[in-house]
């Protein structure tokens, strides 16, 4: 009866998914839609942002949102303490996030998936020394390093996506290195290296192609992070700097009359929020369908 | 246990000890500190000055080793901008931060082991759904942000709390919440999960086969043995969230030492802001070590072996 | 006081499943008398486990149990409140599991766990629960037994803890015990032992037991008396001499065809097995559960449900629409 009871179980957890129970099954439709409508808005930005996102117009500073009574149709969203269209930075500003999520996540997958697979398939030292790494990595505050380092070499868009690149790893790490464990001790893989394959031919055609499931999940999840963490970076005034539209820096810079003028602090960061989310829903999404006993 | 603790201490310091190295070759490989301190108007003999009074010009290992000697035995030098013994700088700082960090990471477990205890019970009811949401949400909402929406509703809105400063508990409301807040999604699947394995395993049948009462088989038999992860990530999170007080301390002005870390980064201070990665990664490796101890304690598998 | 120990009558069990409902126990009646070892026999996946759950009252959440009589000690408990059932489970009747290497809680000492149950029953603490739990641990025959209730379940073996869980499930000297292949995970040596101590230990108590196994060698051994069940019915039930000796339905007599009996089976004969497999049991199902295996299948046995009947013997009942007459002259083994 045992099997029956565990089968059970197994059509129950499959068909109840995780972030679905909130949202249905709609909670990677929902991720999916807002995702592509920002990968689409960021580059067609020049086509659809109705003013030039660095203009400055000083006569038409705070301009208020469209809904507001003193707001009008020429600027959607206001106009910034410089008089810039906000609309046009925030539309701007998703290349920021998207570019620096995607590229801070490319490079931290590379490093991470090669440490963990390395971890994973040869064990023993590397794994001793990967693991090690980790945990080096995982002591070290990633805020203050990152504030710290581009205080100092300068905050350019590809110094911020390299320093979260190379602080993003871990997670990356971590979880190739149990999977490719996991796939390690099938005997479809002992098969290969029996039948005398490569390590490296081992490797690509045996371990990546089972492991590339969670390698995606991670990815998107860290992409997610990585937007967020420049974001705060950038807040803080030592992440992406101005003129750039990024949407840490847009918050910032509204900070200051954000009491007056809350849609300056509020529209960026719903923004944000909304990518972050639609981002995670997706991984989320991502690992129940691919791995359904994998989740948490 | 004995084995098992000096083997665990072992490896600790040799984390320590690396990232002691990297937390100083990385402000010293990046840019000329001399240059740094100086400032851009210093000509360049003011620059070679400095570059020997401090010892800038000797080789960079002679350096470390210098440095970790003296840091060992407490000193981590003098900070640029303060003029002060960076030591007694941050460790004037470190009581408001780590006040802040006890009370998030108690807000934290207090909101989300519950939460996750009660979503575990009931699977896909209510409460299951709301703790769901919340940790959705809880992830997806930048930090910064979510502390100036605090302020303008909590405080500027409804005049609930004061915006900034450390002066009473009130002071620490909107700090903890916010800090607390983000680590408090993680804790809570993890307990979530961790529970409805328990529930599931043959030991809760028996216990359940027993007749104990049913608060018994929860919280005696299945708490105990779920608790056992949450107890790790909780200590993890917790090294985080120091890590992270840098944004709360600057949004509300608490003048802890993430603050001072971020004025020591504006301020391009690198003794300061090298001594506070040294302090706070010390402090996660000391807090993971512990935790990994009272694992092992929670744990008679590890324990006794 | 009744001599009948435990009474089910009609128990069905169904579990809702996305693809249909899972029809896991249909239509199961049973009972144990006093020092009495009923033994339910048939394959994994025949509903043999969770017609022991049910009578714990201890099915997973979504199962839905159904009963016309639960009899425990002459008393009905079927509309017991959880609350009472709680009071009935681990005091009046107690279950040992099938894997001992999981059914003990890691996080506390095999004294904690004995006491827990002394305490919750019978109000028993400190020094007396200690020796009456030490007692127990002794009888059932572990050396160092003061020293053991300090330890935790990871430092016994398989065996042991599976002692212990016997020892534990006695303490408050229950009137029934189910124990649920108690033997299946232990070696093969250690299986005659528990199974020995379990039977001394019946005799002792004058407890009745229900033994669940799909072990025939093992039936052979204790059984009073034999239930077979098949695709969650019972097939077959009596006494088990006379399921040994004189089985009448098709699958029993395809079980007993695939043990060897020394001296019967000669050497090199090859061992009966039973074509075919067991039908799914998701959905609505009419007719005998057997007859896509059965070789004297006819179209009546699809036609309708076959109710359980009782032989000339009356003791013996068997679910098949062919007479004892018939059956007895086909030698399926």
């Amino acid at each position: 009866m045992a099997e029956v009871l565990s089968k059970t179980q197994e059509i129950q957890s499959g068909g109840s998914v995780f972030w679905s129970r909130i949202l249905g099954h709609q909670g990677v439709l929902i991720g999916v839609t807002i995702v592509a409508a920002v990968i689409l808005i960021a580059l067609s930005a020049p086509l659809i942002a109705p003013h030039d996102p660095y203009h400055q117009d000083l006569m038409n500073r705070l301009v208020p949102p469209v809904w507001d009574a003193r707001g009008s149709w020429e600027h959607i969203f206001g106009t910034d303490h410089l008089g810039r269209d906000y609309l046009s930075r925030l539309i701007y500003g998703a290349r920021i996030s998207l570019l620096i999520g995607i590229g801070a996540a490319l490079i931290s997958g590379l490093i991470g998936t090669f440490l963990g697979v390395a971890a994973g398939y040869f064990g023993g030292r590397v794994d001793m020394v990967v693991t090690f790494l980790i945990t080096v990595r995982l002591s070290m505050p990633v805020v203050l390093v990152a504030l710290a380092v581009v205080a100092i070499v300068g905050g350019s868009l590809q110094v911020v996506i390299t320093v979260l690149g190379l602080l993003l790893w871990d997670r990356f790490a971590v979880v190739m290195r149990s999977s490719t464990l996991q796939i390690r001790s099938m005997d479809y893989v002992a098969a290969a290296e029996a039948v005398g394959c490569s390590t490296t031919r081992v490797l690509m055609t045996e371990i990546m192609p089972n492991v590339v499931n969670n390698l995606i999940v991670i990815a998107t999840l860290e992409i997610a992070h990585a937007i967020i963490l420049e974001a705060a970076l950038s807040f803080l005034g030592l992440g992406v700097q101005p003129p750039l539209p990024s949407w840490g820096l847009m918050v910032s810079e509204g900070k200051d009359m954000m009491l007056f003028e809350p849609w300056l602090i509020t529209i960026p960061g719903v923004a944000l929020f909304l990518l972050v989310l639609a981002i995670n829903l997706l991984g989320d999404g991502a690992r129940d369908i691919t791995a359904p006993e994998n989740r948490n | 246990m004995l084995y098992y603790t000096l083997k665990r201490l072992a490896l600790a310091a040799l984390v320590a000890l690396t990232v002691s190295f990297i937390s100083f070759g990385l402000l010293y490989l990046s840019s000329d500190p001399a240059i740094a301190m100086a400032g851009e108007t210093a000509s360049d003999a003011d620059i070679e000055a400095i570059r020997q009074l401090y010892g800038f010009d000797r080789p960079i290992l002679v350096q470390y080793f210098d440095w970790l000697q003296r840091a060992a035995a407490g000193d981590l030098g003098k900070s640029y901008y303060f003029r002060t013994d960076v030591s007694a700088l941050i460790g004037e700082r470190l009581p408001t931060t780590m006040t802040l960090g006890v009370c998030a990471i108690t807000f934290a477990i207090l909101l989300s082991v519950p939460l996750g205890v009660a979503a575990a019970i009931r699977p896909n009811s209510f409460i299951d759904r709301i703790a769901l949401f919340l940790s959705v949400m809880g992830q997806a909402l930048p930090s910064f942000w979510f502390a100036l929406m605090l302020i303008i509703f909590l405080s500027v809105s409804l005049r609930l709390l004061p915006t900034s400063g450390s002066d009473t508990w009130l002071h620490f409301v909107m700090p903890t919440v916010v800090l607390g807040y983000y680590a408090a999604p993680a804790i809570m699947r993890l307990t979530r999960t961790g529970m409805l394995e328990v529930l599931s395993t043959d030991y809760i049948r028996t216990a359940r086969a027993k007749g104990l009462r049913p608060w018994v088989v929860l919280f005696k038999h299945a708490l105990r043995n779920a608790v056992i992860p949450v107890v790790s990530l909780a200590a993890v999170q917790f090294g985080f969230m120091l890590g992270g007080s840098i944004v709360v301390e600057t949004i509300f002005a608490l003048h802890g030492a993430g603050f001072l870390a971020w004025e020591s980064i504006t301020r391009n201070d690198l003794p300061t802001v090298q001594g506070l990665i040294l302090v706070f990664s010390l402090f996660y490796i000391v807090l993971t070590f512990f935790a990994d101890l009272l694992n092992a304690w929670l744990d008679p598998r590890i324990r006794i072996n | 006081m009744s001599n009948r120990v435990l009474n089910v009558e009609n128990l069905t069990v169904d579990i809702p499943l996305a693809t249909g409902v899972l029809h896991a126990v249909d239509d199961v009646s049973l009972h144990v008398d006093r020092g009495e070892t009923l033994c339910i026999v048939g394959e994994s996946g025949c509903g043999k486990s969770l017609t022991s759950l049910a009578i714990m009252d201890l099915l997973p959440k979504k199962a839905i149990r159904r009963l016309s009589a639960l009899d425990l000690g002459g008393e009905s408990i079927l509309e017991y409140s959880e609350r009472e059932m709680s009071d009935v489970r681990g005091n009046k009747m107690g279950m040992i599991f099938q894997e001992p290497m999981t059914s003990l809680n890691p996080s506390f000492t095999i004294g904690n766990q004995m006491i827990e149950t002394l305490h919750r029953h019978k109000n028993m603490s400190g020094v007396a629960a200690r020796d009456l739990a030490k007692k127990m641990l002794e009888k059932v025959g572990i050396t160092a037994a003061e020293q053991r209730l300090g330890q935790y379940p990871h430092q016994l073996s398989g065996g042991l803890r599976q002692r212990v869980m016997i020892a534990m499930t006695l303490l408050c000297e229950p009137e029934l015990i189910i124990a649920d292949e108690p033997t299946t995970a232990l070696d093969v040596t250690i299986q005659a032992q528990i199974l020995l101590l379990l039977k001394e230990l019946q005799t002792e108590f004058d407890m009745g037991l229900v033994l669940i196994t799909h072990d025939l060698g093992v039936v052979a051994r204790i059984a009073t008396r034999v239930a077979v069940m098949y695709a969650g019915q019972i097939v077959e039930e009596g006494t088990a001499q006379q399921i040994f000796e004189n089985p009448l339905h098709p699958y029993t007599r395809g079980l007993m065809g695939c043990i060897p009996v020394p001296g019967k089976t000669k050497r090199g004969e090859p061992l009966g097995s039973i074509p075919g497999m067991v039908p799914s049991l998701i959905g609505e199902f009419t007719g005998c559960r057997f007859a896509d295996r059965c070789d004297l299948a006819k179209t009546v046995c699809r036609q309708s449900d076959i109710r359980l009947r009782d032989p000339k013997t009356k003791i013996q009942g068997y679910r098949c629409v062919h007479e004892v007459k018939d059956l007895a002259n086909n030698g399926v083994a």
